[in-house]
């Protein structure tokens, strides 16, 4: 089943097009990483795929509707960049952050004992239900990801789009963060995650997509690997297994 | 003053007439308990209306504010009482030159209302809540305020003290009922939307992500910051409104953990500050308005060290420790 599509997709915020006639699709069960170097335009993609914006030309569709009517959205959970920072110093906890998973299902009505039990349950899957009561921004940057991730599965969503969500966090957390997205993925959740570090994408995901405006490369890893597209999108000698660090 | 009150039953009829006789139930119950415990200050109708409206601000003032204020909007409060200003102007300028008695505060809810949404629309078309344009509403709104006035000074200068400092004497039983309907309006639309609220104030993007229409909450929630910013100003007056979203929302902030927490902590400490600066005022006669505010910033100091005591007491317990966060990592894997 495909749960995302795109056709001949372009837009820019101004004139000249930060993403050019980029088709693609992606199928349940898949785990796709997005790379592609600073101002690709690979951000802007997963803002255009979340419908946050609408294409200048070409058709988004997000579980076979277009994605900026933004139908069926208890589906989508999404981690975004940067979690560490839109926390601010507003006062609430982990559950009810997890519990905002649930707000797409309830809408105008009470939360109830399924709600709360589909919490639970996520905080426990991501490994932090002794932090439930805790205040999120004491949490450190790796377990505040998890919360987020926790948020996704409480709203028992089949897609988890992830914005460089490794952005702040420290190197072993990383690591486990990235075993729990296969663990989530082995499960049946479709990742689509956008990431800086290419190493971690090729040792990671399923499905490799290189991104700068234009598509360079939709394939697995291995392939990728063997092809000449990381130079040519990065337009320098990188290696696989080096990261490319952000700015 | 009676045609005024023409106007307001004329346009609210029954649920006008409902509440009038609410209010003097709550009168009566209040002149019962002056009788039983002999306390003079509550034997004046007016202190009666003084009370049941502070009260009232002291639950809406800080359940908007508890949304602008972590959504770093605190200032729009002040920006919105600034327009209501001009909007009371609006309603004395044309009781002047028309002669009729439209509440000055009516106008000033529908004048702090259109500044609410093109303050919002402004936002949505530059992306962004701006310091520059906030800062022009505000000074807009005054100085309009500022000329209408002067240009019927003669009888109408008198009366702008009260809206600019607010006054205990002159909350009148329609206003008082202005500012009942006000306060149903507020908590039931945070009632139905409290959740769309607090995804779109903690997380705007997930929010829109997630479904939720974020550029109409946020419509609604400056809208309902307009209410009660007029709501407010009969007590507060025009300068001080903006510290009843803020104060005590700050204090419970230091004290609070979980969001509902906070919304009660910010609610209790409101009430305490609006009961006890009432009476405070009354007792020295000085303005209520000034006198909620530094009870409110008292208490505030308060739960700021509060809060201090409370951490260091409990060490490590509130933050997450290194050995905490390998177990964590343990645990996914």
């Amino acid at each position: 089943m495909t749960l995302l599509t795109l056709d001949d997709v372009s837009f820019g915020y101004t004139a000249s097009p930060v993403v050019k006639d980029v088709s693609l699709t992606v199928d349940a069960g898949e785990y796709v990483g997005l790379i592609g170097p600073n101002g690709s335009g690979k951000s802007t993609l997963l803002r255009l795929c979340l419908g946050l914006h609408t294409p200048d030309a070409g058709r988004i569709e997000l579980f076979g509707h277009p994605a900026d009517e933004f139908v069926d959205r208890e589906r989508v959970g999404y981690v975004a960049q940067d979690v560490t920072e839109n926390t601010k110093q507003m006062p609430i906890t982990v559950a009810e952050v997890v519990l905002m998973g649930r707000f797409p299902h309830t809408g105008f009505g009470r939360v109830g004992k399924r709600d709360r039990e589909l919490t639970q349950q996520a905080l426990e899957t991501v490994g932090i239900d002794h932090l439930a009561d805790r205040r999120i921004t004491k949490l450190s940057g790796g377990q505040r990801q998890r919360a987020y991730i926790a948020r996704a599965l409480a709203g028992e969503a089949d897609l988890l789009v992830l914005d460089e969500p490794t952005v702040g966090v420290d190197a072993e957390s990383v690591d486990a963060f990235f075993e729990l997205l296969a663990g989530l993925n082995a499960d049946g959740m479709t990742v689509l995650l956008v990431e800086h570090d290419i190493g971690a994408v090729l040792e990671h995901a399923d499905r490799v997509v290189c991104l700068n405006r234009e598509l360079y490369f939709d394939g697995s890893p291995t392939e990728f690997a063997d092809s000449d597209a990381l130079d040519r999108a990065y337009g320098t000698n990188v290696h696989r297994g080096e990261r490319v660090e952000p700015r | 003053m009676s045609s005024s009150l023409l106007v307001v039953s004329g346009a609210l009829g029954v649920p006008y007439d409902v509440l009038y006789w609410l209010l003097e139930r709550w009168s009566d119950a209040i002149l019962l308990v002056a009788d039983q415990f002999g306390i003079g200050m509550l034997q004046y109708g007016f202190m009666h209306r003084a009370f049941l409206v502070g009260m009232l601000i002291a639950v809406m003032a800080p359940l908007i504010g508890t949304f602008l204020v972590h959504r770093q909007l605190a200032l729009i409060g002040d920006a919105l009482a600034h327009t209501a200003f001009a909007g009371v102007a609006v309603g004395l300028f044309v009781n002047a030159v028309l002669g009729v008695g439209v509440s000055p505060y009516l106008t000033a809810v529908v004048v702090a209302m259109l500044a609410a949404l093109a303050i919002e629309l402004i936002s949505e078309a530059t992306d962004a809540y701006n310091d520059v344009s906030m800062a022009i509403v505000l000074s807009t709104g005054f100085a309009l305020g500022a000329v209408l006035i002067s240009l019927n000074s003669g009888g109408l200068a008198v009366g702008v003290n009260q809206y600019l400092f607010g006054n205990l004497s002159t909350v009148t039983n329609q206003n008082t009922i202005l500012l009942v309907g006000l306060f149903a309006i507020i908590a039931l639309v945070v009632g139905v939307t409290y959740k769309q609220l607090l995804y779109v104030t903690f997380d705007e993007t997930a929010a829109q992500v997630a479904g939720i229409n974020v550029r109409w909450y946020n419509r609604v929630m400056v809208m309902l910051t307009a209410m009660v910013v007029v709501g407010a100003m009969q007590i507060m007056g025009v300068i001080l409104v903006a510290a009843m979203l803020v104060v005590p929302v700050a204090g419970a902030t230091q004290i609070a953990r979980s969001f509902r927490e906070a919304l009660l902590a910010s609610v209790v400490l409101a009430e305490i500050a609006v009961l006890v600066g009432i009476t405070l005022s009354f007792q020295y006669e000085a303005t209520a308005g000034g006198m909620i505010v530094l009870v409110a910033v008292g208490l505030y100091i308060g739960a700021v060290l509060y809060g201090k005591l409370r951490s260091s007491r409990a060490g490590t317990v509130d933050t997450v420790s290194a050995d905490e966060q390998a177990t964590d990592d343990q645990m996914a894997d």
